[in-house]
């Protein structure tokens, strides 16, 4: 059976480790529209995976660290220049990227395979990959229900919020941050590019049918769960890429409830 | 005993090349019910943000309640504008009002007893407490604004500050809202932001009038033509009842 092996295992608890963080920061991503940002911050994040792979160090590590910091410097940017926040965004998602392929391609040695970072290898997911996994579920999950009626008010009206003095640069950077964790998390499950699926897609599809912030985040854990092993299943059984397949079933599950959703209601 | 809860003096403000603000004094007094108007891209927006700091002047210097305004609005209850609301956002007319109170709760920024009780009853107040489990995208516009008011009044302001109140609601229920702004204005300071001039002027105590700096400032009740002459301020202006036309533009 197919269970018995270690690296089926791994895949699953990645996967189910995966939907956990998607679940309560996708819920943010989705209803505060930060969806362009993160973008940008998931393709940034490819530049610390290069760095890590330069110097020789775990590139989820690198990454985290990368991430962290170029999602905060875009939250301070953005938010106290006058300058295009999309432009900004467009910038670093570009700049992130350019840099990771250049310092790979400074790398000496073997050639590695740049797919499984853009795209995911859920299947190579280590013991050592699970366990930042938990460390940062961890940390998304303490910093988000501590702190959650903070989150809410901000989430809802930034400038309300600040009246109130709400530290809400305070809180943009720790949003923009727990993103990148996110993104993190989900690299080796479907990869950088396909990050945003993940991020998007369970929190949307939780939200057809609940409209309180609590709910969206416990149904999109479960939907996002539920994609994951739906997902790895089939790319089993049909014998194609991981990533691809979780974000396929994704979204045309997504589709297909709005879709039978809008039926219903005409 | 008046106070002064406002003091502008020789504020100016830049966005970025463009001066928005110029030269502006006022002083505004704790049983002040002012409307603060002026046509589109004018700059009032702007100046309430200075006020509520969340712009920093270029030049000048404002106090709020003898504080700066950073320090100073923690006794402000700010009403925005509605159309700057997502009405899609996941959340309930209660966690909105709650919100209110977020700059009193404990560390772990939970509400208490005594938020929940001062939520409660300003949602009486504003006869929305039978909608507190209700997302906000299904209240009409009128039930909608009176959240946004609810959540302001259960910061427990000493001053009021609302900016375009009346864009969404229907003409009756604007006269009713401007009823219970001045009935509230009895207990604190009322600063009302629009460039609808059409009915606050019988409601409000003073007017200020603003287009790029401060036109005019007073009693309502002056008169159409001294009004022109001296201020030339683009407005239409209702005084005891009978609509005047007051004023063309005036010129820079």
């Amino acid at each position: 059976m197919i269970f018995q092996y270690a690296f089926f295992q791994n895949a699953v608890i990645a996967g189910i480790l995966a939907a956990i963080a998607c679940g309560i920061i996708g819920s943010y991503v989705v209803v505060k529209r930060l969806v362009f940002i993160s973008g940008g911050i998931s393709h940034a994040a490819f530049g610390g995976i290069g760095l890590g792979l330069f110097l020789g160090y775990n590139p989820l590590f690198t990454a985290i660290i990368f991430s962290v910091i170029s999602s905060s410097i875009l939250g301070v940017i953005s938010k106290k220049t006058y300058q295009r926040e999309d432009t900004l965004i467009g910038a670093m998602w570009a700049i992130g990227m350019a840099f990771g392929i250049f310092m790979i391609y400074m790398t000496p040695g073997y050639i590695i395979d740049l797919s499984s970072y853009l795209f995911g290898n859920i299947l190579t997911v280590s013991r050592i990959d699970i366990y930042i996994m938990i460390f940062l579920n961890t940390i998304i999950v303490l910093i988000i229900f501590i702190r959650y009626n903070e989150f809410l008010a901000f989430s809802f009206d930034e400038e309300f919020s600040e009246v109130t003095n709400v530290p809400v640069l305070k809180i943009y950077i720790i949003l923009l941050s727990l993103v990148a964790l996110t993104v993190v998390v989900l690299v080796s499950v479907v990869g950088i590019i396909l990050a945003m699926a993940l991020l998007t897609l369970p929190a949307a599809t939780a939200s057809i049918f609940t409209n309180s912030l609590k709910r969206i985040i416990a149904l999109s854990t479960l939907i996002g769960i539920s994609y994951m092993l739906l997902g790895i299943g089939m790319s089993f059984l049909l014998n194609q890429p991981s990533g691809a397949t979780i974000v396929l079933v994704s979204g045309t599950s997504y589709l297909g409830i709005l879709g039978i959703k809008s039926l219903i209601k005409k | 005993m008046k106070n002064e809860i406002i003091t502008i003096e020789n504020l100016s403000f830049d966005y970025g090349d463009h001066r928005v603000l110029e030269n502006i004094n006022l002083k505004i007094h704790d049983d002040d019910f002012v409307g603060i108007i002026g046509p589109n891209g004018s700059g009032k927006s702007t100046l309430l943000k200075i006020i509520l700091g969340l712009l920093t002047p270029t030049e000048g210097r404002v106090l709020l309640f003898n504080k700066t305004p950073k320090e100073g609005r923690r006794y402000v209850g700010y009403v925005p504008q509605y159309a700057h609301i997502d009405r899609n956002f996941p959340i309930s007319v209660e966690q909105v009002v709650l919100s209110g109170r977020i700059g009193h709760t404990d560390f772990l920024r939970r509400y208490s007893k005594i938020d929940r009780d001062i939520a409660e009853n300003v949602m009486k107040i504003m006869g929305i407490l039978d909608l507190k489990n209700t997302q906000i995208g299904k209240l009409s516009g009128g039930q909608f604004q009176r959240t946004l008011i609810a959540r302001a009044l259960s910061t427990e302001p000493k001053l009021l500050l609302l900016d375009e109140p009346t864009a969404n609601i229907d003409p009756q229920a604007e006269t009713n809202f401007y009823d219970f702004l001045q009935k509230l204005s009895e207990k604190m300071a009322i600063i009302l932001v629009t460039h609808d001039t059409g009915a606050i002027s019988s409601h409000v105590k003073t007017i200020c009038c603003i287009n790029k700096t401060l036109y005019y400032h007073g009693e309502k009740s002056i008169s159409p033509d001294l009004f022109e002459k001296l201020y030339g301020c683009p407005v239409e202006l209702i005084g005891h009842g009978i609509p005047h036309r007051v004023l063309k533009e005036h010129e820079d």
